[in-house]
């Protein structure tokens, strides 16, 4: 069976490889710093995908991702490893965008794309850590959602049976398509870069990289559409600019503190009412929330 | 972690004038870009091609063969129903490089390669064998799909190399119990069956690294009654016709990744590869040249590691309130194993351009008649590309046995544990030394050209290219090296004595191998003084101590001390 997989990709700062440069003095994080990644469970993500698109051959798997213009960089990343195509959501009514406002973005340029069978996406992303983004874009498009994929276990023409990681174990469950997968790190980890798809696809830019000087290869991209890669803004995937950005953004940071992890102690919750209660009473009192 | 980005040097090299001759020379006008959608459009174009595999495949060896070494080493290939089973890392690392589509580095377009030139195949061996030298063997030798399309025909090009392109492994099975260094003695018998038109081949070979193996290349007497080289012929096994078992895995000191088989023959259908008789004294003189280059890279990738972890653990080890490294006799070795390093490499690339463009003349004298100028240029080339090979070896391997053993020494004690990576080191250096023909061996390749005057000419041609004024000095100081070789030279050969020949040939080799490194190196900190003119001014100072010891001992030399050699 032919699929049509979307695989939703963010470039993010490597904050596995933090250096003294790493932060700014308030307390934000130095981009310019660190160099630019394409982030580790979204890889995850993709590897899913291929593996997908290896036992149902004829499927296409297009990597959206929304950022500046140097997030071209992780569509080239994603074509080198296998992916068809690439689109990048970029505008400058974007910036700023929290996970909502991310979501709604990329909802609309799903829509725009129209057909699809699986929604792939990486658990979190190493900068934000909200785990948040997936789900989100799974309920505005009124989905099913499976989180934490470990595995796509089968799929048989219409249900997927997916491996998921849960706390002291896995859980495998079923879901009919078309849904949407966050996939966690315990799943397998990507393929390499490709030598051949390295050698092809170094040429692949968006149409602004394109115009730019110093690209040298406009014949080749005339000729083999395959090179361009998609570039969309607000306008074109028609959302509503309130919606987006920092305007369609209901998280205010109000303060960010340094904080420098000390494990006192520690205490386990089981997920049962009871406790959960308990936990949030806790929480509470000492105004971790609230 | 990036072994190609962490290391400069190598795009150092990447950015010789001659590799642009060598490019133009092997894409032919860049003409494969209409029929190939990865084949590049213009010089440019390929070497940003090469930086892109050569970051792709540092980071495989940082990240996982690296990471995988100590482990393989442990483990090593098991032997199973006569079938060989790496070791789980070592399949990890095939299938990591499998999927990265680096398995048909130089084998041509039309059967599914990348087309890369021989010096950018070298660039990616150097950082594999930095990884894990022993996963560079089973690797490299993919180099032999070179032999099958230099003197396969068409149907075996097109029924093999795709296959090996998609990453089916090669072996080369010449050695045998009684054949050696000598390979004339090869006994496998080949027999041919004019029933079915095939050729059988039956008996032993010993020795064969990766020897269960997909396909392999296989050197056997096919002249019934012959005893020498003339009767022997160069055969293609494929393993999927049967007929071919691993009776034992060696147990060796080092390389414990690469399998070293014994493998039994029975009746095991063969093709004949090229002309019958030609095997030992064409095909396979070709293949061990370039198996000796494959050496020469795996003897710089093990010195690199050697290096790097002595540098490292000089850095962090503290004694007497310091970190070692700041003691002169650390710093002292520290110093000679980065000028060692810079000098093998810097020989190891200008010996491998020589063999690409000997390679792309070849190519090209298949196609046409070549010019005389050509004929002439491709001879010159040629020549260089035979002489420096034996030196790059020999020198080569012994360097990087010296650097594995400094290595240690920095370490001290703990070195001497099987906790730091330079005990393995060590252990899989020593084979570089010995495979593919002993340094003694590389000794008797090299040593007409001492003779013959072709070294000599070849230090001139060096010292009269243009150098910065900060190498002017050192210059000067090589010359004097030479002339001190040259007297050498001469004296050996006053004597009208054979003996005395073959006993100061060693001497007379590396006087000249020490020279030729130093000249190189100068050229390479003419182009890139960072990077080079230490390494330069070091190994020059190491040079000339070499050279004069040697010297001196020419000079002192007469006939009558071969008795007290001798037994």
């Amino acid at each position: 069976m032919e699929l049509n997989i979307i695989v939703l990709a963010k470039q993010v700062p490597d904050t596995r490889n933090v250096g003294s440069q790493a932060m700014n003095p308030d307390g934000t994080i130095n981009r310019s710093a660190l160099p630019a990644i394409f982030n580790p469970e979204d890889l995850n993500a993709l590897e899913q995908a291929l593996i997908i698109k290896e036992k149902n051959p004829g499927s296409r798997i297009t990597l959206l991702t929304m950022g500046p213009a140097r997030a071209a960089d992780i569509l080239r990343e994603g074509l080198y490893r296998g992916a068809d195509a690439g689109i990048l959501l970029t505008d400058r009514a974007f910036a700023g965008a929290d996970t909502l406002a991310t979501s709604y973005a990329l909802t609309s340029a799903i829509r725009k794309i129209g057909k699809f069978d699986i929604i792939l996406c990486g658990r979190q992303a190493i900068d934000g850590d909200t785990a948040q983004v997936g789900p989100q874009v799974a309920q505005q498009l009124n989905l099913p959602q499976v989180t934490y994929t470990r595995r796509i276990v089968d799929f048989d023409g219409e249900k997927i049976t997916i491996e998921r990681s849960i706390e002291n174990g896995v859980e495998v469950v079923e879901a009919p398509l078309p849904l949407l997968l966050t996939v966690d790190g315990a799943a397998a980890p990507c393929r390499p870069r490709n030598a051949y798809r390295l050698l092809r696809f170094q040429r692949a830019a968006t149409p602004s990289e394109q115009a730019a000087d110093g690209y040298r290869y406009a014949e080749k991209a005339a000729a083999d559409s395959n090179l361009t890669l998609q570039e969309w803004n607000l306008a074109f995937v028609g959302g509503d600019a309130s919606r987006c950005g920092l305007s369609g953004s209901p998280t205010k940071v109000k303060k960010v503190d340094n904080v420098i992890f000390q494990a006192k102690e520690s205490k386990r919750f089981t997920a049962d009412d009871e406790q959960i209660k308990e936990l949030v009473a806790e929480l509470l009192a000492n105004h971790t929330i609230g | 972690m990036n072994y190609y980005i962490d290391n400069p040097v190598l795009k150092h090299y990447l950015s010789h004038p001659l590799l642009r001759r060598i490019v133009e020379m092997r894409e032919r006008g860049f003409a494969e870009a209409e029929k190939y959608d990865y084949a590049p459009v213009d010089f440019e174009e390929a070497v940003a091609g090469y930086e892109q595999v050569l970051t792709l495949v540092g980071e495989l060896c940082a990240e996982i063969v690296a990471p995988n070494a100590a482990e393989v080493d442990h483990t090593g290939p098991v032997l199973e129903n006569g079938r060989v089973k790496y070791a789980p890392a070592t399949d990890e690392n095939m299938e990591m490089f499998r999927k990265a589509g680096l398995m048909g580095i130089s084998i041509p377009r039309c059967y599914g390669g990348l087309n890369f030139p021989t010096s950018v195949f070298i660039m990616l061996e150097d950082l594999v064998a930095r990884a894990d030298a022993g996963f560079g063997n089973l690797w490299g030798l993919q180099e032999c799909a070179e032999t099958i399309n230099a003197f396969g025909n068409d149907d075996q090009r097109s029924r093999f190399l795709p296959r090996i392109a998609a990453g089916e492994t090669m072996s080369m099975d010449l050695t045998e119990p009684d054949a050696g260094s000598d390979l004339q003695s090869v006994q496998l018998k080949a027999t041919f069956n004019e029933a079915d038109g095939r050729w059988y081949l039956n008996g032993v070979k010993r020795f064969i690294t990766n020897g269960d193996a997909d396909i392999h290349l296989v050197l056997a007497r096919s002249e019934e009654g012959s005893s020498d080289g003339r009767g022997l012929s160069l055969f293609i096994y494929d393993k999927r016709n049967g007929g071919v078992h691993t009776r034992r895995i060696e147990e060796k000191m080092g390389i414990h990744g690469s399998p070293t088989c014994e493998l039994v023959y029975n009746n095991a259908p063969a093709e004949l590869c090229g002309s019958r008789k030609m095997g030992l004294i064409k095909y396979v003189m070709a293949l061990m040249n370039s198996a000796r280059l494959g050496i020469a890279t795996q003897s710089v990738g093990l010195s690199e590691a050697a290096y790097r972890e002595a540098r490292s653990y000089a850095a962090d080890r503290k004694q007497f309130g310091r970190a070692i490294e700041n003691f002169a006799p650390v710093y002292e070795m520290l110093g000679e194993m980065k000028a060692r390093l810079d000098a093998s490499r810097s020989l190891l690339y200008e010996t491998a351009r020589n063999v690409d463009i000997t390679a792309c003349f070849d190519e090209l004298a298949r196609e046409r008649t070549l010019t005389p100028e050509e004929r002439q240029e491709a001879k010159a080339f040629s020549r260089v590309a035979d002489a420096l090979t034996p030196i790059v070896k020999g020198i080569g391997s012994e360097i990087c046995n010296r650097n594995t053993y400094d290595s240690i020494q920095v370490h001290g004690g703990s070195g001497y544990m099987k906790d730091y990576a330079c005990e393995r080191l060590y252990r899989d250096a020593r084979i570089t030394s010995i495979y593919e023909g002993t340094t003694q061996l590389q000794v008797v390749a090299a040593i007409r050209y001492a003779t013959n005057g072709f070294y000599a000419t070849l230090l001139d041609e060096y010292l009269a290219r243009e150098v910065s004024p900060a190498m002017a000095p050192i210059r000067e100081r090589i010359a004097k090296m030479v002339t001190l070789y040259r007297a050498s030279v001469e004296r050996a050969q006053s004597f009208g004595c054979s003996d005395t020949n073959d006993f100061l040939s060693r001497r007379i080799y590396e006087m000249a191998s020490y020279s030729i490194m130093a000249a190189l190196l100068m050229l390479d900190a003419s182009a890139n003084e960072e990077l080079f003119a230490a390494s330069a001014r070091s190994f020059t100072a190491m040079a000339e101590g070499i050279v004069a010891s040697h010297a001196t001992f020419i000079e002192n030399y007469t006939p009558e001390l071969l008795n007290d050699y001798r037994k």
